[in-house]
């Protein structure tokens, strides 16, 4: 049995797979209990687990931060909400600075089992400080794990192996999907980080995607299956692990290269893809790589400008028609 | 200064607080004079001239308790049970020290006795340490944190954030301000609203104020002992400011000229040390044991030196190893 459920309602339904699993789980973070999150992507948790599992902080994302950071010092495995990746700013030193150096600086001495889950990118008209695509900060840093699950099915599987990580890894759930449906499995469901997924195969170019450039990357390619080309969609999942051995591989049936990337063009996480490929895979390629990506601006609020500067379905056809031709 | 007046503990502990304040003043003593000789690397923050306030705290604690403390954390390791040779070859940069040689100065920890970290960014660990106070209390533990910062990190918003949720989920923690009169170079008085940088904004958490006396180890011990008692009870956190005086710079970048001379002669006149002896002696304690503790500890620092000294450079290999979980360093398959 398969249920079709929203990729809101997957993010509880992780949680509540993995806080029944597992006692030292807990979920802090601004309304994440009584409100059920300002996304609503954790109802029902506070009634089924209790206030002491499922926690609602002040407006103190240092705190919220450093709790967890703490608490995983010291024997739980809890996972906090920071409500707008955005502000993660307001935090990174105890994101960049701590959590992800601590393990290192001690040797092996402190280990960091926590979970930072944070809503993710535009598309959804709150201007430049709610809408960024941020998972670059978190991939520039070592020590930090980063995963962007694109469907309900891997918001569960990936969400879970996040948790069981005993490393400290940051979630990012994109705020535009929060509403689509996907197809998941009865029963648990547990992932592996570190693996992309070939949503699409193809063998005339290949398109590198993540979040909510995936299902626009499909979208694409079955626009230009229309023209005449095929190609096959990868999706990143997750950045940190890097599954470059499913990138190289598609690379080198396809020679074929272009990334889709919300982020603004600066330090991408394509321009690291890239830079493998072009270190790695460069007799494989058949023609020059190419970055889609959003300018190198502040996202705009505006319905029209908005749709414009993050990476459309239109603009990926073109881009591949064109290079292609 | 205001200070509660304190009968003190028994003679046996405050041996053992004279002894661990000594053990801390020839540690940093003997870490300045490697720096000196160029064995120590980067930069230091001693803590000479705030020993009781490690050792009074220390002394208080449950072994299993956790600590967390700044930069200027020689003290706070050490005291809470870091092996002294492994931690003065951290100083080194040796593979045999506490942090292999990764961590540093600034960086000690030793969590096998619950010295869980020195933070080297300003007021970063108030939040950590509510942290690990919050899952002792989840994990009916009974541990009390303790988190030492300095004066200048109370004007830092991670102090507001940590002590608001210390006291909104009733948490055991117990903060300690070491005041040392001046954030790095800056008299702590020109840049902070108050007078009293911590014990002034207790009661904006609705906290008591609590000043004492940070070069009286006995102070330090009778308040540490009562409002880490009161936390493991379940009567939350407590903000106690501790007044104590670093007799150097701020780190050892700084001869720290700008404070007035007789302001350092009269602290260095308070030397925490050389008083606690006199008042030991005073109270019974016979010359003949006091001189056994002083020779006991030159000895002690000895073995340390020595053994860092003697303790391997750390090879290559260990760069990439301990980003992970798994051991390794590995970002991609």
């Amino acid at each position: 049995m398969a249920e079709l459920i929203t990729y809101r309602e997957a993010v509880a339904r992780a949680l509540a797979q993995e806080m029944e699993r597992d006692d030292t789980v807990y979920l802090i973070g601004e309304d994440v209990a009584a409100a059920g999150g300002v996304f609503k992507t954790t109802p029902g948790l506070l009634e089924k687990f209790g206030e002491r599992r499922v926690r609602d902080t002040p407006i103190s994302e240092e705190a919220i931060i450093g709790a967890v950071m703490g608490a995983a010092m010291n024997g739980l495995r809890p996972v906090a909400e920071i409500m707008f990746s955005d502000f993660l700013a307001t935090c990174w030193d105890l994101v960049a600075n701590q959590i992800a150096k601590t393990r290192y600086m001690t040797d092996g001495q402190v280990a960091l089992p926590l979970v930072i889950r944070t809503a993710n990118g535009g598309g959804v008209r709150f201007g430049a400080q709610h809408s960024q695509s941020l998972e670059n900060w978190a991939m520039s840093v070592p020590g930090l794990k980063v995963v962007a699950p694109s469907t309900p099915r891997d918001v569960i599987a990936l969400m879970a192996a996040s948790v069981r990580d005993p490393d400290p890894v940051i979630f990012f759930e994109h705020k535009g999907l929060f509403a689509s449906r996907g197809e998941v499995p009865d029963g648990e469901l547990v992932g592996r980080l570190g693996e992309a997924s070939v949503v699409r195969s193809g063998s005339d170019a290949t398109i590198l995607a993540l979040a909510a450039m995936v299902p626009k990357a499909r979208q694409a390619a079955d626009e230009l299956s229309a023209r005449g080309i095929e190609a096959t969609v990868v999706d990143l999942r997750c950045l940190v692990p890097l599954d470059t051995r499913t990138i190289l591989s598609t690379v080198a049936e396809t020679g074929r290269v272009f990334t889709v990337e919300e982020n603004p063009r600066l330090c991408g996480w394509g321009a690291e893809v890239v830079s493998i490929i072009a270190e790695e895979a460069f007799y494989d390629l058949d023609s020059p790589v190419v970055r889609i990506t959003t300018d190198h601006i502040p996202l705009p609020a505006s319905d029209i400008l908005e749709d414009a500067t993050i990476p459309s379905v239109a603009r990926i056809v073109d881009t591949v028609t064109r290079s292609l031709d | 200064m205001n200070v509660a007046v304190v009968a003190g503990p028994d003679l046996d502990t405050r041996l053992r607080i004279y002894r661990m304040m000594l053990e801390a003043r020839r540690f940093e003593e003997s870490a300045h004079q490697m720096f000196l000789e160029g064995l120590v690397k980067g930069t230091t923050h001693l803590g000479i001239g705030q020993e009781a306030v490690a050792a009074g705290l220390a002394a208080a604690m449950r072994a299993d308790d956790l600590t967390f403390c700044t930069y200027r954390g020689h003290n706070h390791t050490l005291l809470r049970g870091a092996p002294p040779g492994r931690l003065m070859s951290e100083l080194l940069g040796r593979s045999e020290g506490v942090c292999g040689g990764k961590g540093g100065s600034m960086h000690l920890t030793w969590a096998p006795t619950g010295a869980m970290g020195s933070y080297a960014i300003v007021g970063a660990h108030l939040p950590i340490a509510v942290g690990a106070a919050w899952a002792a209390v989840e994990r009916g533990t009974g541990q009390v944190a303790v988190c030492f910062f300095g004066d200048g990190a109370t004007n830092i918003g991670a102090f507001h954030e940590a002590l608001n949720l210390a006291v909104v989920w009733d948490l055991p923690v117990v903060f300690v301000c070491e005041n040392n009169l001046y954030m790095e170079y800056t008299p702590i008085g020109s840049v902070t609203a108050v007078e009293r940088p911590a014990a002034d904004r207790a009661a904006a958490y609705g906290l008591e104020g609590l000043l004492v006396d940070g070069n009286d180890p006995d102070a330090m011990y009778e308040t540490a002992s009562d409002v880490i008692a009161r936390a493991r009870a379940g009567g939350g956190p407590s903000l106690v400011e501790a007044v104590t005086y670093r007799h150097g710079g701020h780190s050892r970048a700084d001869p720290g000229t700008y404070r007035p001379d007789e302001e350092v002669r009269q602290w260095l006149a308070r030397d925490p040390i050389p008083m606690y002896r006199a008042r030991l002696a005073g109270a019974g304690a016979s010359e003949e044991r006091l001189e056994e503790v002083d020779q006991s500890v030159e000895a002690w620092i000895e073995a340390a030196v020595e053994e860092a000294k003697a303790a391997p450079e750390p090879t290559v290999d260990s760069i990439a190893t301990e980003v992970w979980a798994d051991g390794g360093s590995r970002w991609r398959n």
